[in-house]
């Protein structure tokens, strides 16, 4: 059977090997059949057909007319209720559609479902959501794993080949993560890229909207589809967007590498290091040049992340409240017992843990000797990166430190479990855009990803270099 | 010991999160040790150091000093749990 492929399948329309028809009904066939892994928190196939119907009788010509994308249940959609994996927002219907998915439907892409994540984004494994865990597809019978997070929903969903794309967000690794736990590819773009208008917001400094794939050249052309300036974003960046596809070239031949040595740490499984290795050879024969560098400040990464998201997920959460919309409690004898109960029942355990060490850090007191000492130290993190592309064009490292865990493995302990994050959250504190693919297998035939980071707005460079591994390793 | 019985309750208090003891004690325990674990910022050295707030590199550009009226009031209490004569309704607040 031939891989999967929106670039491919978007010929197949184009030629009419295949209609809009056709080609949803058998995704349609596939979604049921693998309702168990539990990827969607909402699917309705009258919703598709619906969305089928109105395409047959449009005419016009768009980019990615009748191509069935997943969408994670963090951004606001119109046609479908968004619940950010939460039992506070059970029942929000939005009045409004977000920047990215108002672009998908603009360009007449069909919405299959809104995939499951962790709660309101916060974890590494779809374990928090209120909807349950959704299982890694490639988990063997009676012993699921995993699919990673928090974007794990929409992972699967490609690797089960539920959808021929899907929307993702990272905030400390939330797409690149659970691409490589999934094997499939994940780009994080560039803060700023995407605008965040209409996604339930985290941690505002560090959210950025993504894009999961079957393939490096699908990204690309997704990803040319999301990004844009946005008004209402007030971090959207105004820069010009390239055509990322187009100007797709593997050919990296005169190009740096820079390889962070703070990346081998120890307890990483030898395959890990085995896959690192081999790209880099694999660049090297490229004719690439391989650059040993130094971020210094890479393991305080993660305590920096700890401060900084929980800080902002503290203050973004504070409108859930039970008055504009969603949950209230039942136990309202006064406005603020109402409040307090409706936050008490209305969140979970990991979303409340943030909120409670955010608020603390943010306290009068605390405040100097946590936050601003933790924004001190992201400017010596971002600042070692700009250090580190003055001698090379982009950097090669390892996703995460394991491949797909067993589910609910490490969900007792929140540090273990934010481990998980060590190698994707020091270039979301410094902005910049990453992208994993799947690299290589471990012993247990799981996927590993491989990591590619590129400067600010260079995202062409991350997507080349993807490429270029890409095509060595298939 | 950061935080205690005390400081998470007024954490929580803070928060608008009700807590039970069996929550409190799970809480505290959380909190002290992810807390113990962020310490290790003290090792870095930040004197001089701006903090970075706003990581975007591109110039925010300014938009026009214009009102827009969206006239969206029926759109924004469409999600209320409870609404009267076009405003939010909570529990009475005065006796």
């Amino acid at each position: 059977m031939p891989k999967p492929s929106l670039k491919q399948t978007l010929n197949d329309l184009d030629t009419k090997k295949i209609s809009i028809r056709e080609l949803n009904q058998d995704y349609l066939k596939k979604i049921k059949k693998k309702v168990n892994l539990n990827i969607f928190i909402h699917f309705s196939e009258e919703n598709v057909l619906k969305q089928i119907d109105n395409l047959e009788k449009d005419n016009s010509t768009k980019k990615l007319k009748g191509i069935p994308i997943a969408i994670k249940d963090l951004f606001c959609t119109k046609s479908m209720p968004t619940t950010a994996a939460s039992k506070i927002l059970e029942n929000f219907n939005p009045t409004y559609e977000s920047f990215v998915t108002q672009k998908l439907l603009d360009e007449g892409s069909i919405f299959v479902g809104k995939t499951n994540l962790d709660e309101f984004a916060m974890g590494s494994a779809t374990n928090t959501s209120f909807f349950g865990n959704t299982i890694n597809p490639l988990s063997k019978e009676n012993e699921p794993l995993a699919p990673g997070g928090s974007s794990g929903g929409s992972a699967a969903a490609v690797a089960a080949d539920l959808c021929l794309g899907a929307t993702g967000t990272d905030t400390g690794g939330s797409i690149r993560q659970p691409a490589s736990f999934c094997g499939v590819v994940g780009i994080k773009p560039t803060y700023g890229l995407c605008s965040r208008w209409g996604i339930a917001a985290f941690a505002s400094s560090l959210d950025q909207a993504g894009i999961f794939s079957h393939n490096v050249e699908d990204a690309s052309i997704l990803l040319q589809s999301i990004a844009g300036f946005d008004h209402r974003d007030s971090t959207s960046a105004k820069v010009d967007i390239p055509n990322y596809f187009e100007n797709l070239d593997d050919d990296l031949n005169g190009k740096t590498v820079g390889i962070p040595k703070e990346y081998s740490i120890d307890g990483t499984p030898i395959e890990i290091s085995q896959i690192w290795e081999d790209a880099i050879k694999v660049l090297e024969k490229k004719g690439v040049k391989i650059k040993n560098i130094s971020l210094p400040h890479t393991k305080y990464a993660l305590p920096t992340y700890y401060i900084i998201a929980p800080a902002e997920a503290s203050s973004n959460l504070a409108r859930y409240d039970g008055v504009k919309y969603g949950f209230r409690s039942e136990e309202v004898d006064s406005l603020d017992e109402m409040y307090e109960n409706t936050r008490a029942q209305g969140f979970g355990r990991e979303v409340k843990r943030r909120i409670l060490i955010g608020t603390y850090v943010l306290s009068a007191g605390y405040y100097d000797a946590y936050y601003l000492k933790a924004q001190k130290v992201r400017k010596l993190i971002a600042d070692d990166f700009n250090k580190a592309f003055k001698e090379c064009d982009f950097i090669v490292t390892p996703t995460a430190p394991s491949a797909a865990f067993p589910l609910n493995e490490k969900q007792n302990d929140p540090i273990k479990m934010y481990l998980n994050d060590v190698f994707t959250v020091p270039a979301s504190l410094a902005g910049l855009p990453g992208i994993s693919i799947p690299f290589g297998k471990d012993e247990n035939n799981l996927p590993l990803g491989i990591q590619i980071l590129g400067k600010h707005f260079d995202e062409q460079q991350v997507f080349n270099t993807a490429l270029c591994l890409e095509r060595s390793y298939e | 010991m950061k935080i205690d019985k005390n400081t998470i309750n007024k954490i929580a208090r803070l928060s608008r999160i009700k807590l039970d003891d069996k929550e409190s004690e799970e809480y505290i325990n959380d909190l002290n040790s992810i807390l113990d674990w962020v310490e290790q910022l003290n090792e870095v050295n930040t004197e001089n150091v701006e903090p970075l707030s706003n990581i975007s590199s591109s110039i925010l550009p300014k938009r026009e000093d214009v009102s827009k009226d969206s006239n969206s009031s029926d759109e924004i209490l469409e999600n209320a749990p409870d609404k009267l004569e076009g405003f939010f309704a909570v529990p009475k607040v005065v006796e």
